[in-house]
């Protein structure tokens, strides 16, 4: 059974309280278009289970099959740098079909970010490595593909539709 | 059923075509480790499926100085078509005739189905299969065994 190695810290993006009874952790690609389809899933899930639950994203791109993954990783870190990480994130898997170089800055400029700054930490990888860490530590937690859940730490394997996540936390929760 | 090989048994030898005109052995790899991944089928219809997960990790592989090597009943062309698609960057090897032959030796053959299990190794740098894993068909393994076994070996 593959478990989380790397623990949830305030490195980590999280919706949600420190002392939530369930910790939902995804890691994904914002070019998958099964963690597009999970997107939705999730906000259902965080709704379904309201303070019971924080969740958790962390970047996964898998970037010899997806060419946008990884600067579309970086820009939702840029935009974390800015106070408007979730905002991106959201914003991304709800446009997924129009992910480019081009749609990033846009969205940046929507939030009110500055898109030469955005294209400047894009060209010198500035967060690069950032991402790099959260992939590693997914490779070590037994990530098998996108996007993977960990319920309180243990890997979720199986369909991740809602009444299979909604199921498989009930089953991990208060245990 | 037989029984996948356990750690500490010397792998059997193999040849297998990896390309329409190139075979690999498993002793031409001796002096580093090796990991063999046997998975039932190429085209498996997600993004991040198995092959295409190790072809995102293969610098970590690279980095205990690894090969890696696929190991399916698909044929050549079958091989060569899917590494291009998913623009993978180690090899493939077709298990093809005697149909898995390689996975019977390796206790790794599903007869009923026709396939592969879904099985790794990683073999050390003299031969001997150092860790082993059948992972349910449906679940893809991940790679955290291969580093912790990769991680595992003497110097």
């Amino acid at each position: 059974m593959s478990m989380l190695r790397v623990p949830v810290s305030s490195q980590d993006h999280v919706q949600g309280e420190v002392q939530a009874e369930i910790t939902l952790v995804e890691y994904g690609d914002y070019e998958c278009p099964h963690c597009a389809h999970a997107h939705p899933i999730v906000k259902r899930v965080q709704k379904h289970f309201g303070k019971r639950l924080r969740f958790v994203f962390r970047n996964f791109p898998l970037t010899q099959i997806h060419p946008q993954a990884q600067s579309a990783a970086e820009a939702t870190e840029f935009a974390a740098a800015h106070g408007h990480y979730w905002e991106m994130h959201d914003r991304i898997f709800e446009n997924q079909a129009r992910l480019s170089a081009a749609f990033l800055l846009e969205l940046a400029e929507s939030l009110g970010m500055a898109a030469p700054d955005l294209r400047n930490a894009l060209a010198e990888e500035r967060y690069a490595a950032v991402v790099k860490n959260d992939f590693l530590g997914g490779v070590r937690s037994g990530v098998n593909g996108t996007p993977t859940f960990f319920i309180n730490g243990y890997r979720h394997d199986g369909p991740f539709e809602y009444a299979d996540l909604v199921s498989a936390i009930e089953a991990r929760a208060g245990k | 059923m037989s029984q996948i090989l356990s750690p500490g048994t010397a792998a059997p030898d193999f040849t297998l075509p990896i390309a329409p005109d190139k075979k690999i052995s498993l002793r031409e790899l001796r002096g580093k480790p090796v990991i063999l991944a046997f998975y039932p089928a190429d085209w498996s219809p997600v993004c991040g499926d198995q092959m295409a997960l190790y072809n995102e990790i293969l610098p970590e592989f690279q980095k205990f100085g690894a090969e890696l090597l696929g190991v399916s009943v698909d044929g050549v062309w079958c091989h060569a078509a899917f590494a291009k698609d998913r623009k993978l960057r180690f090899p493939l090897a077709a298990d093809f005739e005697p149909k898995g032959d390689v996975a019977r030796k390796f206790g790794v053959y599903r007869g009923n189905d026709g396939i592969t299990e879904r099985a790794l190794f990683v073999i050390d740098k003299n031969g001997v299969i150092a860790w082993s894993y059948l992972s349910p068909i449906a679940v893809n393994p991940g790679a955290d065994g291969i580093l912790q076994a990769l991680e595992d070996l003497p110097e």
